[in-house]
């Protein structure tokens, strides 16, 4: 199914009448096709699948070691400190890519995620917000952040515009409006009221970064939310046959206003996290992480065209997205090698996913 | 009949969609406890209809009682919830869902947002061995399922909804014979307790088997309702569903000797599709193929076309062998195909009548990649009068026209490409009668000016009325071929049908009902 039609539910396509049993031969033809590979069959299943990723993780955990020096001194991969710089460069982004998870299993996909966190984090950090302490810094970061996924899922769901042009249009005008309040300055958190809210992010918990425990915490609730609520259920069926769902009697469209809905919210816990990972609010946070963030879910097994995924794929993703930018950084890779690196990756990875879903008939 | 209150009531119906007016006055009333069955040819208006009565669309007028209530089923939840459930032949499951997250779709069994999981296993289990299919895992994923399997799991949705009616288009048609004695049992089952059925067959036998009362829709109307589905004689039920006066409509065929050979078709062959075809297509004859869908008749179309690849045999044009599975060398060397699907498979919807015309034709018009757009409109323009095209407005976008005139500017196409094969797939699918009556003539003129047809029917009087001979198709596999004008409906349906002659008619199917 295409990306219009499934997005868009526009009046023509839903009241079309019935073409009577058009397709049907069709579709019996695909069925009795050849069978998948055995191979195919075994990587089909979600747990295979994230095995498989776990150890492509495994594999670049041992270049970086082989390439880093191995363990003990001199190593610079396998220490305490670098893996908690790895935890924390793909909490942040992490968190984004949960709530994506849901908005593309969902037939959707929201390019405006970078923008709403720097928006976020700019409003989070005025004075006049800072003087509010640090509840009123979180309080905000939150409200904006829905707000604007809010105003992205009403655009889609309900102004049937396709989430690519509303998300799009949404990443310039949220970036540009963070611009404007914090006139491109950086915003440290200085205020003697809103110091706490650094100390109580920045910090560390039970030997954690308090912003990698509350990446565990947003996944772990993600995934209970997908797989054992009504919501995620609905989720699935939405982003898998949306006419199914609409006949099955889901409110189809206003699931997907909830669904940016709960992006924005999730963006604006990434914001609370990288402002008090750089102890300021800025208009350039969160550049590149609506690529990173898709990568993480694509690598991560979920199909853009919706309908399939896993939570713990997209962890995974994030773990081996935030883990090979380490150790390109750490083997002197420059920015740029490392952004062609990412995007052939992130391309092979559609690739291998695509004849996946091919060979074995799902959709 | 002095029946009590009956359990639905639909009276004056009425529904129109852009270009067509998919109903025009349906009246329906349902019992409880009875299986009530709905006829008529396709596009006579039960997928609309059944569409209506799942609060999927709203009609335009006429009104709906149930329980002798007056109520509006504005939404599928509104009818779900008065206990309407609809069985729909396809679209209603999710195919990466596991089949017990079907079933409870929409009302899943929860506890504040959670899902209990394990309940719906269970009750999920439960549903499937009172439908005698216990054996399905409830966990699979139904896109992992058969054909068979994914319609058991719609049943099983549809007994989830504890519905007092439930809707059934054309359960049997993707069962095999012992899961069709199956499915009747369930339906006794539950018409004893008082579940109404609304029922969707093709197959006359089923119905009478079934069946307690029939309603039949012909053009959006009901022409007849509460026959008796046991006795009613079946000549009178199809005398309904066709009515006659769409026979007269077809012009006088060709007197005089056909051109030369244009197509032959040599042992053409594709796995599970059909094999062993040969036949061929003379300038200024159309040939018909007659048959079930599954027979193969859309299949060899497209493989003439080059849209798909043989497996086996070869298609020759004037002689010369065409490159298999190349669209591009079929139409370069004169064909031109319009296909079942129009609106998806043919045309733009949104652009002009002009562009729609001239889409095949565009090089024409090109002077170093430059449009010659006057010229183009004039020559589209030209090919819309000749067809008589309404309305006279070729920049019109293509949505705006009624089916007919749709089908012309599908046919304008390949004319202004100057195309001497025409493949016809479903000419007259969604086109209203009158407006049939000038395809045919044009069709007909078109083979009078030397252009070979061939054409792919569901409605045995239209291959029969139209072509000059007619191939049956059964299982893929050519059984007949003779002059359209030695051939009665009564054979042909025969002929489709025969591979059950030993039910001593068992399944003989309606006329027009062919497409089952």
């Amino acid at each position: 199914m295409s990306e219009q039609t499934r997005n868009e539910p526009r009046p023509g396509a839903v009241d079309a009448p019935p073409a009577d049993e058009s397709g049907r031969v069709e579709q019996a033809a695909a069925r009795t096709g050849r069978p998948p590979s055995r191979l195919a069959q075994a990587l089909a299943s979600p747990f295979a699948r994230n095995a498989s990723l776990a150890v492509v993780l495994v594999v670049i955990c041992v270049i970086g070691m082989a390439t880093t020096g191995w363990v003990g001194d001199g190593a610079r991969f396998a220490t305490k400190p670098n893996v908690l710089a790895i935890l924390r460069y793909g909490a942040t982004v992490g968190v984004v890519s949960i709530g994506m998870t849901f908005v593309i299993i969902g037939g959707g996909i929201d390019l405006s995620v970078g923008a709403i966190v720097a928006l976020s984090s700019v409003w989070a950090t005025t004075l006049a917000t800072q003087a509010y302490g640090p509840t009123g810094m979180v309080f905000t970061a939150l409200v904006v952040a829905t707000a604007i996924g809010l105003v992205n899922g009403l655009l889609v769901a309900y102004g049937r515009i396709v989430p690519f042009i509303v998300t799009l249009a949404m990443l310039a005008a949220a970036r540009g409006l963070a611009e404007l309040i914090s006139d491109k300055q950086t915003q440290r958190v200085t205020e003697p009221g809103a110091l706490g809210f650094t100390d109580f992010f920045g910090g560390d918990v039970l030997g954690l970064p308090m912003i990698v425990l509350l990446f565990v915490v947003v996944a772990a609730v993600g995934w209970v939310v997908l797989n054992r609520t009504t919501f995620g259920r609905r989720t699935f069926a939405v982003g898998g046959n949306a006419e199914a769902a609409r006949l099955a009697g889901i409110n189809v469209q206003r699931h997907t206003m909830l669904l940016y809905a709960l992006l924005g919210l999730c963006c604006g816990i990434a914001a609370i996290m990288i402002t008090a990972r750089t102890t300021a609010g800025s208009s350039t946070h969160g550049t590149y992480y609506e690529l990173e963030a898709i990568a993480a879910v694509v690598i991560g097994g979920t199909l853009l065209s919706g309908g399939r995924g896993t939570m713990v794929g997209t962890v995974i993703g994030v773990l081996i997205f935030a883990t090979l930018s380490n150790v390109f950084t750490l083997n002197n890779l420059d920015v740029s090698r490392q952004a062609v690196a990412k995007g052939v990756i992130i391309v092979v990875a559609v690739l291998f996913q695509q004849r996946l879903a091919r060979s074995t008939g799902a959709t | 009949m002095t029946a009590p209150t009956p359990l639905l009531t639909m009276t004056g119906i009425t529904k129109s969609f852009p270009g067509v007016r998919a109903l025009d006055g349906v009246d329906l009333d349902v019992q409880e406890g009875e299986v009530h069955c709905l006829l008529g040819q396709n596009g006579a208006g039960k997928s609309t209809l059944i569409k209506v009565l799942a609060g999927v669309h709203q009609p335009d007028e006429g009104a709906i009682r149930w329980q002798g209530e007056p109520v509006t089923l504005a939404n599928p939840t509104a009818a779900m919830r008065l206990g309407i459930a609809t069985i729909y032949q396809e679209l209603d499951l999710v195919p990466g869902l596991s089949v017990a997250e079907n079933v409870w779709l929409g009302h899943e069994l929860a506890t504040g947002g959670f899902t209990r999981r394990a309940d719906a296993r269970r009750a999920t289990k439960a549903l499937l061995d009172r439908l005698g299919h216990g054996e399905i895992p409830v966990n699979r994923e139904v896109g992992r399922l058969s054909a068979a399997g994914q319609q058991i799991v719609s049943m099983a949705r549809a007994l989830s909804h504890d519905a007092r009616l439930i809707v059934m288009d054309e359960p049997s048609a993707v069962l095999a014979h012992d899961e069709v004695d199956n499915l009747f049992r369930v339906i006794r089952e539950l018409t004893a307790q008082g579940v109404a059925i609304v029922y969707i067959s093709h197959r006359l036998a089923e119905i009478r088997q079934i069946g307690d009362r029939v309603t039949v829709l012909k053009d959006g109307r009901t022409v007849g309702s509460g026959y008796p589905a046991k006795t009613t004689p079946t000549r009178e039920v199809v005398t309904l569903m066709t009515g006659r006066s769409v026979e007269h409509a077809f012009p006088a065929r060709r007197s005089e000797p056909l051109g030369k050979e244009l197509l032959r078709v040599e042992d053409l062959s594709a796995p599970g599709a059909f094999h062993g075809v040969s036949f061929s297509v003379h300038e200024g004859e159309i040939v018909g193929l007659a048959g079930l869908v599954g027979a193969g008749r859309s299949e060899i179309l497209e493989t003439v076309y080059g849209a798909r690849s043989p497996s086996r045999g070869r298609v020759l044009l004037d002689g010369r062998p065409l490159k298999a599975g190349d669209v591009g060398a079929a139409v370069r060397s004169g064909m031109g195909l319009a296909p079942e699907e129009r609106k998806s498979q043919a045309l733009f919807l949104d652009h002009p009548v002009t562009h729609n015309i001239t889409a095949a034709s565009l090089r024409r018009y090109s002077r170093l990649g430059w449009l010659d757009r006057a010229r183009e409109l004039r020559d589209a323009r030209e090919q819309a009068t000749s067809l008589d095209l309404r309305p006279d407005d070729p920049r019109r976008a293509a949505r705006t026209l009624s089916g007919g005139n749709q089908q012309k500017a599908v046919v304008a196409r390949w004319l202004l490409k100057g195309c001497r094969l025409l493949l016809l797939d479903e000419p007259t699918r969604g086109v209203d009668v009158g407006a049939r009556a000038e395809l045919y003539d044009l069709v007909r003129a078109l083979a009078a000016s030397g252009v070979g047809v061939l054409l792919v029917s569901s409605e045995v009087p239209e291959v029969l009325g139209l072509a000059d001979r007619v191939l049956v198709l059964r299982e893929g596999e050519v059984v007949h071929e003779a002059p359209a004008g030695d051939l009665s409906e009564a054979q042909v349906l025969d002929l489709v049908m025969s591979g059950h002659q030993d039910l001593s008619g068992a399944d003989a199917t309606v006329p027009n009902g062919v497409d089952a």
